[in-house]
Formats: C-alpha cells, sequence, structure tokens
C-alpha cells in the first residue's frame, strides 16, 4: 500500500469581492492533482513559482484547508477529518520550511525549538526530554552544548540542521520538504542534500520534495511530478522526465537549465530559442478549450503526460 | 586583444567593524576588456558585492576604506569627488541590480525611470528621449513597449522588470556593465530568457561586462573569463573552458563538485568542510582556504600565498592546488573527473 495517496485534490482560495464581500470568483491554486507516494522514495514536485506546488505540499499537512478531493494517509483520508481527528496523524506527517532564517523562532533557544513537537504530542520529563534533544542535536552534526543558543548565533546551514532536527523529533513517516535549500549557498547546499539522503535511510524516510531547482530535483529524486497553473504536466520516474520530456512545458523547463559545458552555451541557447518558438505557436493545443490542462494519459508504466 | 575598459589594480576595500578596519576585498587586481564578459564567483561573504561597489562608489565612505586603483578611462575612480563620479556613473557605467523587486521606484511610471539617466548625461528634447526609451524597452525584448512605457513596476512581472532594470543600465550606452546576481531572483525559464538576452545585447552593445554571481551555471552560459574569489581574494583566473575543464584551485574544484546538476546520479556531493570565516576573524597570513582542506599538509601551501601564472592566462594561488586531491579519491587516481563534458 502506498504511504500517501492524493486523489484529485483541489485548494481554491476565495475572492471576495462586491458591495457584502461576497464571493465573487475563486483562484484555483490547485486544481484536481492525484499522485501516490510509496514508502521509503523520495517524490519531487517542481513547478515555477506560482504553479501551485507549495500549496499542495501545505494542503497535505494541513495548513491551507482542502477544497476538493482526498488526501490517504495509510488509508485514512486526511482531507475529511475536523482537526482533532487529524491529529493523531499529522504526527508521522512534518515538514521542513524553506527559509532557515524566518521559520525558527528567534526568540526560543535551540532545545525549545526542537522540543516544541514532543511537548505537543508527548508527556515526558524535562530530564528525558533533554536527553532526546540532545541524541537528535548530536545526530544533525551541531554541537550538544549549542542546545541554549538562539538561532541568530548560527550559520543557515546550521539553521537548516536545526530545521530538520525538528522534523524528526517524532520520528515522523512523511516529511514534506518545501525548498530546503534555495535560500543556501551551493557549498552548503551540498552538505544540507547529502544529510537529507543520509537520514532518508537512517530513519526510513519518504520525502515530497518541493522545488524549483531542477538539478536538485534531479539528484535527488526518484520520480518527478511536473505543475503548471495548479495541474500536472507531467509525471515520471527521472529518468523518464529529463531524457524523455514529452510535453512542451516540460522541455521548456530542463532547456532552461543553466548548461554547465562553456562549449555548448550557444547550442542551448538554440535549442531554447526552437523550443520558445514552439511554445509560442502551439502553446493552444496542450490546453482544452477552458484554457485548463489535460488530464495525464500514461505513455508507459511510469510515465505520463498531460496531452489530449 | 581588445582594449582593455576597466583595471582594477591591488584593490582593498575595508570596512570600519568597532574600530577597527577589516578587509572584506583583499588585493584585488584584475582587468575588463571590450566586449567581453569577466564572471566574479563566489559564495555569499566572499566579497563580490563589495567589489561591485567598490568600482560604482557605492559605498558610504564614512565607513569604509578604499584602497588601490580602480582605473577607467585613464582616470583613477577612487581619487575622483562625488560630482565627477556623477557624470560616469549611469553614463559610462551601467550597473543591473540583483532583485529587481527593490531596483525599480514604485511611484515613477517604466518610461520616467529610463528617462532619469538621460536628463543627467544626454541633452535631449523630450521626443528624442521618448524615441529612444521605447527603442531601448524593444531592445530588451519586450513587445508592448507603447504601453510598458505609461505603466508602473507592480505591474509588471518579475522578468519584465528585470528586462527594464537592464533597460536602465543600457539608458546611456555604458561603456562597462555591472550586473549584480542580474538571475538570482528569477524562475529558471525567466532566467534562461535574461541570460539569452544579455548574450545578444552584448553582442550588439559591444561594452564590457562584469557579471557577479554565485550559480556556476550561470557563469558556463555568460562569461568569457572567470575569477573565483574566496575570503576577499582571487583564488583563480581562468578562460571559462579552461576554468571547466581544468579546474585547478581547490576551491574551485570544491565548488564545482557540489552543484548536484554536475553530478552523476544519486552520488554524494561533496561538502567542503568548515565554514566561510567572517572578516574579522580570517587569518590573514598563508593560504587561506588551508582550514578547510584540512588534509592537505601544511607544506604543501605557500606562506604567503601569490597568484602563480600555470598556462597563460590562467592563474593559481597558493601551490596547494600542485598536489591536490579530494579525500575521496585515490592520489593519482586521474580517472576522477570533476566535470561532466
Amino acid at each position: 500500500m502506498s504511504l500517501l495517496k492524493v486523489n484529485d485534490m483541489k485548494i481554491h482560495f476565495p475572492i471576495r469581492g462586491g458591495f457584502f464581500r461576497t464571493v465573487v470568483d475563486h483562484i484555483k491554486a490547485v486544481d484536481g492533482i492525484s499522485f501516490e507516494l510509496e514508502p521509503g522514495e523520495t517524490y519531487g514536485l517542481v513547478g515555477e513559482s506560482g504553479c501551485g506546488k507549495t500549496t499542495t505540499g501545505r494542503g497535505i499537512i494541513g495548513l491551507n484547508t482542502i477544497t476538493g478531493g482526498e488526501v490517504l494517509f495509510e488509508g485514512t483520508d486526511l482531507a475529511k477529518q475536523s482537526r482533532s481527528e487529524r491529529r493523531k496523524h499529522v504526527k508521522d506527517i512534518q515538514m521542513i520550511f524553506q527559509d532557515p532564517y524566518s521559520s525558527l523562532n528567534s526568540r526560543k533557544n535551540v532545545l525549545n525549538i526542537i522540543a516544541e513537537p514532543l511537548r505537543n504530542f508527548e508527556r515526558m520529563s524535562p530530564g528525558e526530554e533533554l536527553k532526546r534533544v540532545q541524541a537528535l542535536v548530536d545526530r544533525v552534526g551541531l554541537n550538544p552544548e549549542s542546545i541554549y543558543k538562539y538561532p541568530h548565533q548560527f550559520s543557515g546551514g546550521q539553521r537548516q540542521r536545526i530545521g530538520i532536527a525538528r522534523a524528526l523529533m517524532l520520528n515522523p513517516k512523511l516529511i514534506i520538504a518545501d525548498e530546503p535549500v534555495s535560500a543556501l549557498d551551493v557549498s552548503v547546499q551540498a552538505q544540507v542534500l547529502n544529510f537529507m539522503q543520509e537520514i532518508q535511510k537512517e530513519f526510513n524516510l519518504t520525502y515530497l520534495f518541493i522545488s524549483h531547482d531542477l538539478g536538485v530535483i534531479k539528484h535527488l529524486c526518484d520520480r518527478i511530478g511536473i505543475m503548471y497553473k495548479g495541474r500536472f504536466v507531467e509525471e515520471g520516474t527521472a529518468a523518464d522526465v529529463y531524457n524523455n520530456p514529452q510535453h512542451l512545458y516540460t522541455k521548456r523547463l530542463i532547456a532552461a537549465i543553466p548548461e554547465m559545458n562553456p562549449e555548448k552555451r550557444f547550442e542551448k541557447m538554440h535549442l531554447r530559442q526552437a523550443i520558445n518558438e514552439e511554445y509560442r505557436t502551439d502553446y493552444d493545443s496542450y490546453f482544452d478549450k477552458d484554457g485548463r490542462m489535460f488530464d495525464l494519459k500514461s505513455v508507459s508504466e511510469t510515465h505520463s503526460v498531460a496531452v489530449q | 586583444m581588445a582594449n582593455p575598459v576597466l583595471e582594477i589594480k591591488n584593490l582593498r576595500t575595508s570596512f570600519n567593524i568597532k574600530g577597527n578596519y577589516y578587509a572584506a576585498v583583499d588585493d584585488v587586481s584584475l582587468t575588463v576588456h571590450e566586449n567581453e564578459v569577466v564572471a566574479i564567483v563566489g559564495e555569499s561573504g566572499c566579497g563580490k558585492s563589495a567589489l561591485a561597489l567598490s568600482i560604482m562608489g557605492l559605498h558610504n565612505l564614512k565607513t569604509t576604506k578604499l584602497e588601490g586603483q580602480v582605473n577607467f578611462k585613464s582616470q583613477n575612480l577612487l581619487s575622483l569627488s562625488a560630482s565627477k563620479l556623477n557624470k560616469i556613473r549611469g553614463k559610462d557605467l551601467g550597473m543591473i541590480f540583483q532583485d529587481p523587486m527593490t531596483a525599480l521606484n514604485p511611484l515613477a511610471t517604466i518610461g520616467r525611470q529610463i528617462e532619469e539617466p538621460m536628463d543627467y548625461h544626454m541633452k535631449l528634447s523630450s521626443a528624442a528621449k521618448k524615441k529612444r526609451t521605447l527603442e531601448l524597452l524593444r531592445r530588451v525584448g519586450i513587445k508592448n513597449e507603447q504601453r510598458i512605457y505609461s505603466q508602473y513596476p507592480h505591474e509588471l512581472s518579475g522578468g519584465m522588470r528585470q528586462r527594464v532594470v537592464i533597460a536602465i543600465a543600457l539608458a546611456c550606452d555604458p561603456v562597462l556593465l555591472i550586473a549584480d546576481e542580474p538571475t538570482t531572483a528569477l524562475d529558471v525559464t525567466i532566467q534562461a530568457q535574461i541570460m539569452d538576452l544579455m548574450k545578444e545585447l552584448q553582442n550588439q552593445i559591444k561594452s564590457g561586462i562584469i557579471l557577479i554571481t554565485h550559480d556556476l551555471g550561470v557563469v558556463a552560459e555568460m562569461a568569457d573569463r572567470v575569477a573565483v574569489m574566496y575570503a576577499g581574494e582571487v583564488v583563480e583566473i581562468a578562460e571559462v573552458r579552461e576554468l571547466f575543464m581544468n579546474p585547478l584551485h581547490p576551491y574551485t574544484r570544491s565548488l564545482l563538485n557540489s552543484i548536484p546538476s554536475n553530478m552523476e546520479d544519486k552520488k554524494a556531493l561533496h561538502v567542503i568542510e568548515g565554514i566561510v570565516p567572517s572578516i574579522q576573524k580570517l587569518d590573514r597570513t598563508g593560504c587561506r582556504f588551508a582550514p578547510r582542506v584540512a588534509w592537505v599538509p601544511e607544506h604543501e601551501h605557500e606562506e604567503s600565498p601569490t597568484l602563480h601564472e600555470v598556462e597563460p592566462g590562467h592563474f593559481v594561488r597558493c601551490t596547494c592546488y600542485k598536489n591536490f586531491h579530494f579525500p575521496e579519491e585515490k592520489v593519482g587516481d586521474e580517472s576522477y573527473v570533476t566535470t561532466k563534458s
């Protein structure tokens, strides 16, 4: 059984207007997406800003209200449950946030930051709590004495480790990582990515990895879903998507990755121009008459594309 | 080789922190030629932006000490008064700022903002100014220039705003363009568009460009020559092909190995141990990268490292590159490749 199954999930935000501030329209941030996560895999969600990838992550963990569809976590539908019912399950889902500078409370020391999930869900004596926190702080590679320090005393990479320690505190099964490395320098990014791969094996974690960086996604993810305007454009294994992109939008995204070989820079530029030309002329044929993306159709066992 | 546009000689930019001056840019020498893109790469805190602001004279002189020479059009920019500098800035020296969301004035129309440098540096009638502005907008790839001309920044998307910022920098035909992280704040597809646009423009305007970035992908796509900076110093300078095919300095090699898209699938990325030292705590004697490659024996480093010309045009600081290898590779293992060809 899959760990997480998202079935036709929709998240719409109301636009209010008019005399009585009635709902006049909706912004369809996420408009009917479905995907599954097998235990132990890393699923990458890619797209440009505003495509709904972050909203999807927030919807699964319950930070955005789901308008329609199902979110089945180990068989129970989180979308239909009340807050108190959800509480039993959300313990197994944790989140790592994008910006390590704003996602840690600057008035709390590391002990209080990391122990917070523990205090929410488990009762234990301060001594026990301290032991658990210290063990984890040690595991994420921070000095055990640093638990009485405050976030501003750490560098960006260290802060992100604190964020990861907080997410690991309750031994979750699923971690939603929302752009965990985009605020970091390349060398620090490498540290955090390597570390995330290490703990994935050690704690048997499943990742939903949200990012706009196709290089990072390619490096880390087993399967990839590409989003555009709240819908899935293409889904498949990393090899399917990178070596054999089918949808025009996917091709455009992949062509936009900077070429690391200076010899080939003009080749790449011409490739991009050709794809942009195609994008201009064929854009309409990739959408139905309401301007909505088509449903995914499978082209191979692992690979599906939104075409007519 | 084409004529040099800008010659930086032994530039040292020091900031006053609690009464002491600490150099953020330490003895940097660099030449930019006509029609050449020189990229300056490094992580945050390596001094690349401080270098750019020193050239433009945008540091607060009360807390900043500038030493050395920045020779531009046979005068030293560092010794010019503010009023003389203002005759050069915005005209011969154009700057593209990082964040198009904050670089534009939210209260002025796009047309007004592009015309502003022309008011200072060119004597044009308002009709001529408008004509020039519309042409500039077309050149940076904006199609409905008539409409954009009278719009405000908040009405435009990030990519469009960055195009406007570029148009402002180009307004008075600069001889030298300084682009400080021009694509960092943008989405990948928009980044690709802006990179292609800058490549096209470079062929048209023939000015020198200093490209400041932390993204080696952008460097590989745009630069002609690359200077890698670490802790305020240039550690390696080379032609772009040479740098990517034959990187020598341990820092350059480490950086290239820590990029995910550069590596074989699922292989662990290279991690540079330790952190970039802050400018107050930096040990200014010996090789500055030594603490982060602790496995390299001390005698491999120079006592006071200088830039050595290894091949024509390829300079490397310190001698520690000679026998350098990563801890995970065996000594003499030639099959280890740092870049995918």
